[in-house]
């Protein structure tokens, strides 16, 4: 049908119908008697940092900041994030998990502000000559207010806006289907004129046909309001609409006012439409009239447990425990805390009343145990379709339960599960209590989350094939490294045998080039007198020291003392943990293998040695935190000491922790190998048991020997590893090729270790 | 007769060639059977199944070996497996029915000595680090596959489970309630 046709129609009074639907008790006029009030502020706000579909922006405060009314929060490029906004002016006193206003439950990144009582307001900047900019600034202006649809979903606003798709509808939602909710009511008869002022930056944006004001006909009063507000313009419409639950759902009011169906993965935009809250409208003409960003929101307070129910505004993170205190609790109406968050159909019940209001929140219901009994156990199905008459959507809720229940999750996709919009019609309807929105939710969740883990595992197959090809890439490399080495030495062997002579002395000449290069002044005397050479490399020594103990060095070799001293104390940590559970092996072994005396001595000498080594760290720690406190000339030398120490002590830790490592192992096999003849010695006669045993002792003998040698083949390393630092240039290239190859007969020494 | 069985020859003849082209024009590379049974493991690579990586046990189950030697899969990929290998599920080769908790690996930074032993044993290159400094482990792209805790000289590397929050958090149908402890 064409677009003014469906106009006509729509003027005529005349609408079209969707699917399903239910028709529970309203309770409104709980709540819809009274104006909307204003709340007196709580002693504290929890403003959770994401409040909408989306993702959350960086925090821009930090804690003990005094913050302004309005002052923005977080920030972000991404554009699927809208910020937030302090409520209040105060102090920002925490930054941390704070219970959300979520079904789970579970904590959620929230800024804890503490409002000082004034209200300070921050600078603002409205832009009341909107249609003079560019479209681009007054989206961008929205975006900044932080507005999110305050319908339910909190789809962020500025994006919706921002299509590029011909509008021909724009649907402004007051349908308010759900019982006991009338915070869209009071504003609609309260603002309709500022709710009109939104509509009409909306329009200017999006330039859409023309405009349906949808309001449910149990609202006469907002009606009316909204008619003598729109009355000026012929393309603005209001249009009553019959109730029924859920009127309001976004997919059924386009059904019903237009005919269209919302594609199963699209948005409303593919039909033409664009639908906004009542209160989105109100917030997006706060935003740009008045520069005001979204800091509070009407907040309906109802059910039948509080004594003052009614519509209040609310600053976003107030928490619900100063609602309920606001409006008269009546603790005795119900036998355990009930708070629900949303309406009774949608919405879901809190777990703790720290919980605060955020963007989305509508409605704080608080019934008694009579007008909402709890729901009672859940029977079995019997199959009897009523929540197929019942669901909106057309789809087939015991069908779905079955397979949501039995796991199928693919069975429960093919009856289009993500079709479901949760309303909870076909829950209501059930005569077998069955909480089947939770199933689907659940399912949902579930279907959600295995396609995370699909994508995951798609990435690690691809990082897992990538290493692949690259190590094989890198063998190659290599391989063909040595096979041009090799062709070069080949062809080196087959030069005539005056060039390896040739190429010594050219190696030296280069050698002596080098020397000279860099010691341009040095050089000549250390030709001319030796004395006078060693003089100066000592002075030059002197100079380097100083060099190195200059200003920047000190300010670094004190940051770094106690960062070292730290990672000592680190490795004596888990050194002491490693040699306990090296204890504790060899205690269960012990009356199992002869060789356990020897294992406990051994430990006992491990442990012996991890405690002179705590000790050492200790004292080395000790002597990084006096250090500093003494003179200045002598701390200068005892910080190079100290940071030598503290080098040497990580190094010497770290090997003696592979060695624990190493050794633990050795002890776990040898326990088995003893074991072996231990058996044997049952049987076999007392003669081959003491063979074994003093074979066993012999061989731990041997193995102790070999790792006190290791150890002092590394002490050794550590001696020429000192004279490097304080040697000249030239001793220190002969002390480090000493060192290189004490290091290799060390290594080449471990390697025999091991095998024994 | 004899026409009959001219006529019948030449249309064997012919669909014969036209199955020979067919062969050789649509040729397949590799096996499809592996791809799609790669495609149900859960590819953290962890050696857990005995063959060196997720693919290589693809390749097993395709030439013939147990569907149910994949621990992180757990009933969900042998039901899978099962399901395309046309044969019984079995229960977790040697292991618990429990599903386990997913977990990733992290190190505690001040304890690493930078031995870049974890990285050479990281499948999927999910830990960043050098020689001498401290390394750390890209948690979303850790696959939980454990193999770099045995490596550590130190033992500085923990399985951390991932803990549930808003974005991974499941409908319960029964909650319990958490309470906010200051």
């Amino acid at each position: 049908m064409s677009m003014e046709s469906l106009f006509n129609r729509l003027k005529a009074g005349r609408l079209f119908s969707f699917p399903g639907g239910v028709k529970p008790p309203e309770r409104k006029a709980l709540s819809n008697q009274t104006a909307i009030a204003a709340l007196p502020l709580p002693d504290k706000l929890f403003v959770s940092l994401k409040q909408h579909i989306g993702v959350e922006g960086k925090v821009q405060v930090k804690e003990g900041d005094k913050v302004l009314k309005g002052q923005v929060l977080t920030a972000s490029p991404n554009p699927f994030a809208v910020p937030v906004h302090a409520p209040t002016s105060g102090t920002v006193t925490r930054i941390g998990l704070h219970a959300a206003a979520h079904p789970s439950g579970l904590p959620e990144q929230t800024i804890e502000i503490t409002p000082d009582g004034l209200g300070q307001w921050t600078t603002l900047s409205p832009i009341p000559n909107y249609a003079q900019l560019p479209k681009m600034k007054i989206i961008e202006a929205i975006c900044n207010a932080g507005i999110s649809g305050m319908g339910g979903a909190g789809f962020p606003t500025h994006l919706k806006i921002s299509s590029k798709k011909d509008v021909e509808f724009l649907i402004i939602n007051g349908v308010e289907c759900e019982p006991y909710i009338t915070a869209d009511d009071r504003l609609m008869r309260e603002h309709a004129w500022q709710i009109r002022q939104g509509i009409d930056i909306l329009v200017h944006l999006l330039n859409p046909g023309a405009v349906l004001i949808a309001i449910e006909e149990n609202k006469p009063e907002a009606i009316d309001a909204m008619r003598v507000a729109c009355k000026d313009q012929s393309r603005y419409l209001v249009c009553p609409i019959p109730t029924r639950y859920p009127a309001g759902g976004e997919k059924q009011l386009i059904q019903n006012l237009l005919d269209r169906e919302v594609p199963r993965k699209g948005l409303p935009i593919d039909v033409g439409v664009i639908m906004q809250n009542v209160g989105t409208c109100y917030a997006i003409a706060d935003a740009i009239f008045s520069g005001k960003p979204l800091i509070e929101r009407v907040v309906t307070l109802t059910g039948e447990s509080l004594q003052a129910p009614g519509n209040y505004w609310v600053p976003l993170g107030t928490p619900v425990y100063h609602l309920l205190n606001q409006a008269k609790y009546v603790s005795s109406l119900q036998q355990k805390k009930r708070i629900i968050m949303g309406g009774p159909m949608m919405g879901f019940t809190l777990h703790t009343d720290l919980a605060p209001v955020v963007k989305t929140s509508n409605c704080v219901l608080v019934p008694s145990d009579q007008a909402m009994p709890l729901p009672p156990d859940e029977q079995s199905c019997i199959r009897c379709a009523a929540c197929a008459d019942a669901c909106p959507a057309s789809l087939l809720p015991q069908q779905l339960y079955w397979h949501a229940k039995a796991n199928e999750l693919e069975r429960a996709q093919d009856f289009n599960l993500f079709d479901c919009i949760e309303c909870g019609a076909c829950a209501y309807v059930c005569p077998s209590d069955i909480p089947l929105v939770h199933y689907y939710r659940r399912a949902k969740a579930d279907i959600r989350i295995q396609e995370q883990e699909k994508q995951k595992s798609d990435k690690a197959r691809q990082r897992f094939e990538a290493r692949n090809a690259r190590l094989e890439r890198e063998a190659e490399e290599r391989k063909a490294k040595h096979a041009e080495a090799a062709e070069r030495r080949r062809q080196a062997m087959q030069q005539p045998a005056d060039n390896p002579q040739d190429k010594i002395a050219a190696a030296l000449a280069r050698v002596q080039a080098k020397k000279q290069a860099a010691q341009p002044d040095a050089v000549p005397e250390a030709n001319e007198d030796k004395v006078a050479a060693a003089i100066a490399r000592a002075k030059a020594k002197r100079e380097a020291q100083q060099a190195q103990t200059g200003e920047p060095a000190k300010a670094s070799a004190l940051a770094d003392d106690p960062k070292k001293a730290q990672v000592a104390s680190a490795i004596a940590r888990a050194k002491a943990k490693r040699e306990a559970q090296q204890a504790q092996t060899t205690e269960t072994v012990e009356s199992a293998s002869p060789a356990a005396s020897d294992d406990a001595e051994a430990a006992k000498k491990a442990r012996v040695a991890a405690a002179v080594a705590r000790a050492k760290a200790k004292r080395d720690a000790e002597k990084a935190d006096d250090a500093p406190e003494s003179d200045a000339q002598p701390a200068e030398n005892a910080q190079i000491d100290d940071a030598d120490a503290a080098k040497k002590a990580r190094v010497a830790a770290a090997v003696a922790k592979a060695k624990a490592k190493r050794d633990a192992e050795k002890a776990d096999d040898a326990p088995e190998s003893d074991a072996q003849p231990a058996e044997n010695a049952q049987i076999d006669d007392v003669d081959a048991a003491k063979k074994a045993r003093v074979a066993a002792a012999l061989a731990k003998a041997k193995a102790k020997r070999d790792a006190e040698k290791a150890a002092s083949t590394t002490e050794t390393n550590h001696q020429p590893d000192d004279i490097t630092q304080v040697d000249d240039a030239e001793a220190a290239k002969r002390a480090r090729v000493k060192a290189a190859v004490a290091r290799a007969k060390a290594k080449k020494a471990q390697q025999q270790d091991d095998p024994s | 007769m004899i026409t009959a069985l001219i006529i019948l020859a030449l249309l064997a003849l012919g669909f014969g060639l036209l199955l020979g082209y067919a062969a050789l024009r649509f040729k397949v590379e590799g096996d499809p059977l592996v791809e799609q049974i790669d495609a149900l493991l859960p590819q953290t690579q962890c050696g857990q199944c005995g063959y060196p990586g997720c693919r290589p046990y693809a390749e097993a189950i395709a030439n013939g070996d147990e569907i149910n030697k994949c621990p992180p899969g757990g009933e969900a990929t042998i039901k899978n497996l099962a399901d395309l290998m046309g044969v019984e599920a079995k229960p977790l080769h040697g292991g618990s029915t429990e599903p386990e908790v997913k977990k990733v690996a992290f190190i505690r930074e001040d304890e690493c000595i930078g031995c870049t032993k974890c990285i050479q044993a990281c499948p999927v290159d999910a830990i960043v680090g050098a020689t001498r400094q401290m390394h750390t482990v890209i948690t979303s792209e850790c696959t939980g596959c454990d193999l770099c805790v045995e490596p550590c000289p130190v033992d500085c590397i923990d399985m951390v489970p991932i803990k549930t929050g808003i974005t991974n958090w499941r409908w319960d149908l029964n909650p319990i309630a958490i309470k906010q402890v200051d």
